[in-house]
């Protein structure tokens, strides 16, 4: 359970350090662009590249979809980023397979946990792309596996409307007398060009030079540029704090339930076992053992019966992990802890049979 | 001090009531009874006549009504001194009386060794000293060759043996044996009554045994029949084993 969690912080963490980037400004007063929307056009870098201490941008969209691929549908993350130079943050990092993408329309470069092979064709939405790059532990932050196409084809995806729906909204543009004025020619063309237009993008990564304080770029953004800036601890914080947050209680309440009934299966166990022994126990008490002496017997059985169980578990956790749909990680740490709450949970299950076998009368051992 | 002649076990005119009221069983009506050192008695009588109940009563489990108790000339209970004239029963039971059971009763996870030496263990004799201890009773009783063994690995028989050298385990003066040979067969039970027979003499233990056997009665030399909770002491055949 903790390693479930650790890999949701841990896919937050790698989303962060992947994108390359030391801020992200994004649309004014949102926590965009994982955790909520946020849109922003897509000149607005040119105002942010010329301010001190910026050493790159790269306009980046974001869209969680469904592809269908090899027959089955799978959940990916398209992300569209800038191609026209090598480095713009957003890209990733290093590439397994491949390489990265050089033409402006149609190269994608998949996670490999997408399933794609190199050179294979993938359609999203209207078109199709070559996969001519394979990259790894590129998921968002839900833990879907990356896609990476160009900027323009994610604008594409992400803003345009399918053929129907512009007919319909031509039409109702036509019928707008404050857009279709008559004496006004031209007036009418220039609305409908502006708004089957594609020109927003989620978000501006920036990278910034060598020894420049990311607050104070930042804070500059803030102030001049009416947007919102994140650094890099910001991000973190709402990728770990905030949007994983309802996902870790998730975690938390479905371990205190688990821990709950493994105490009462252990406590089940152990108390059987006691009462299968009435009798040694009897005689036990009969021959001079202290109740200490009971109890700590008792109790070492639960521990024991913890221990197995804890081994087992820890186990079965490094075997199936990988088999998990979302990324696991398994740390020592946990372990150790986990291990010191399995003994906790066991000792406290093991009371019920110790006051059981206190009870016991040591006149039972004798007659029949 | 007790001289030689001072019985190990002396039982007065002990009564024990179950019960208050219209309820009450009188189990035992005032029992007189006398076991000298290495010396095996049997206890015999049909059913409900209170053999069990004297045991719990000598093995301090259950308390007496009246009457008068002593081991080795020292009044463990004494009715017109107010019951109990020991503050620690449970460690009378560990360190003065050792008890054989109808079966083994053995802790199942420590092994042959441990289960005896787990008694001078829990009256403090250190590990080493209480296992030495235990591997002598073992050789003694023939079962040394197990030692190491777990205890579901053995033989009825072996555990009987290893039951036996638990209850000498702590030099006990006194064993009580609730029918010791109720499971064995007949060649099995006389060994366990000669054993019983060579441990009462040489470690000088008083041995009361509580039986229905008919292969192992006419081994005692003196028995004792309880009827409705009354004792009359007869001489047994006393035919060696
Ligand atoms: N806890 C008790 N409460 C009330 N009466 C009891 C109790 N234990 C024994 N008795 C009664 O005391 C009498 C003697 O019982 P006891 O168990 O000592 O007989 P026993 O000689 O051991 O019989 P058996 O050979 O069948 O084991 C019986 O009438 C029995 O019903
Ligand atoms: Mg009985």
């Amino acid at each position: 359970m903790a390693g479930v969690y650790r890999g949701m912080v841990d896919d937050g963490q790698v989303l962060i350090d992947n994108s390359g980037a030391d801020l992200w400004v994004v649309q004014q007063g949102t926590l965009g662009p994982y955790a909520e929307p946020s849109s922003i056009r897509d000149d607005v870098w040119r105002g942010i590249a010329g301010i001190h201490g910026v050493a790159e941008t790269g306009n980046a969209a974001y869209l969680t979809m469904q592809i269908k691929q090899g027959g089955h549908e799978a959940r990916v993350m398209v992300v569209g980023i800038e191609v026209d130079r090598p480095g713009r943050p957003g890209a990733p990092p290093y590439l397994t397979f491949g390489r990265p993408i050089l033409q402006g329309h149609y190269e994608a470069i998949a996670d490999e946990k997408t399933g794609l092979k190199l050179g294979e064709r993938v359609r999203i939405r209207r078109h199709e792309y070559v996969v001519v790059g394979l990259t790894r532990r590129m998921v968002s932050s839900s833990g879907d596996p990356m896609i990476f196409v160009p900027l323009k084809d994610a604008q594409e995806i992400q803003f345009l409307k399918d053929n129907d729906a512009l007919i319909n909204e031509r039409a109702r543009t036509a019928a707008n007398p404050a857009f279709n004025r008559p004496g006004v020619p031209g007036l009418l063309e220039a609305a409908q060009a502006s708004a089957t237009q594609a020109r927003n993008v989620n978000a501006v990564l920036v990278r910034l030079a060598p020894d420049v304080d990311p607050d104070t770029v930042a804070g500059e953004i803030r102030r001049w540029k009416r947007l919102t800036a994140y650094t890099r601890a910001q991000m973190e914080d709402i990728l770990v704090a905030k949007l994983i947050a309802t996902s870790a209680k998730q975690i938390g309440m479905f371990l205190v339930i688990l821990s709950v009934v493994t105490a009462a299966i252990v406590a089940f166990i152990i108390y059987t076992m006691t009462l299968a022994k009435v009798r040694e126990i009897a005689v036990l008490k009969l021959i001079g053992a202290k109740n200490r002496t009971i109890a700590a017997m008792i109790l070492q059985q639960a521990l024991g019966l913890g221990l197995i169980g804890f081994l087992v578990g820890r186990v079965a956790a490094g075997l199936w992990g990988p088999a998990f749909p979302k990324y696991v990680l398994l740390v020592p740490g946990d372990a150790l802890r986990g291990f010191a709450i399995v003994m906790a949970i066991c000792a406290l299950a093991s009371l019920v049979a110790i006051r059981a076998a206190l009870r016991i009368d040591p006149a039972e051992a004798i007659g029949g | 001090m007790a001289s030689d002649d001072t019985p190990a076990i002396r039982l007065a005119g002990l009564r024990k009531r179950y019960g208050t009221g219209d309820a009450a069983v009188d189990a035992l009506k005032g029992v007189d009874m006398t076991v000298h050192a290495g010396e095996v008695v049997g206890l015999i009588g049909p059913s409900g006549s209170g053999k069990t109940t004297l045991l719990k009563c000598l093995g301090a489990v259950i308390e007496p009504t009246g009457g008068r108790m002593e081991l080795a000339g020292e009044a463990i209970y004494d009715a017109e001194r107010g019951g109990w004239q020991v503050g620690d029963l449970r460690a009378l039971r560990r360190d003065r009386i050792g008890f054989v059971f109808q079966a083994p009763y053995l802790i199942p996870f420590l092994d042959v060794t441990d289960n005896v030496a787990l008694l001078p263990m829990l009256a403090g004799v250190a590990n080493g000293a209480a296992r030495k201890r235990a591997l002598a009773l073992l050789t003694a009783l023939d079962v040394a060759h197990r030692a190491g063994a777990q205890v579901s690995q053995l033989s009825g028989g072996e555990q009987q043996r290893v039951a036996i050298a638990r209850a000498l385990a702590n030099r006990a003066p006194v064993i009580l044996a609730d029918e010791p040979t109720a499971p064995l067969d007949s060649e099995r039970a006389l060994t366990v009554v000669r054993i019983l027979n060579e441990m009462a003499v040489q470690y000088r233990t008083a041995i009361i045994v509580v039986t229905h056997d008919e292969k192992i009665i006419p081994t005692f030399r003196r028995i004792y029949h309880i009827r409705d909770g009354v004792t009359h002491e007869e001489a047994g055949e006393g035919r060696p084993v």
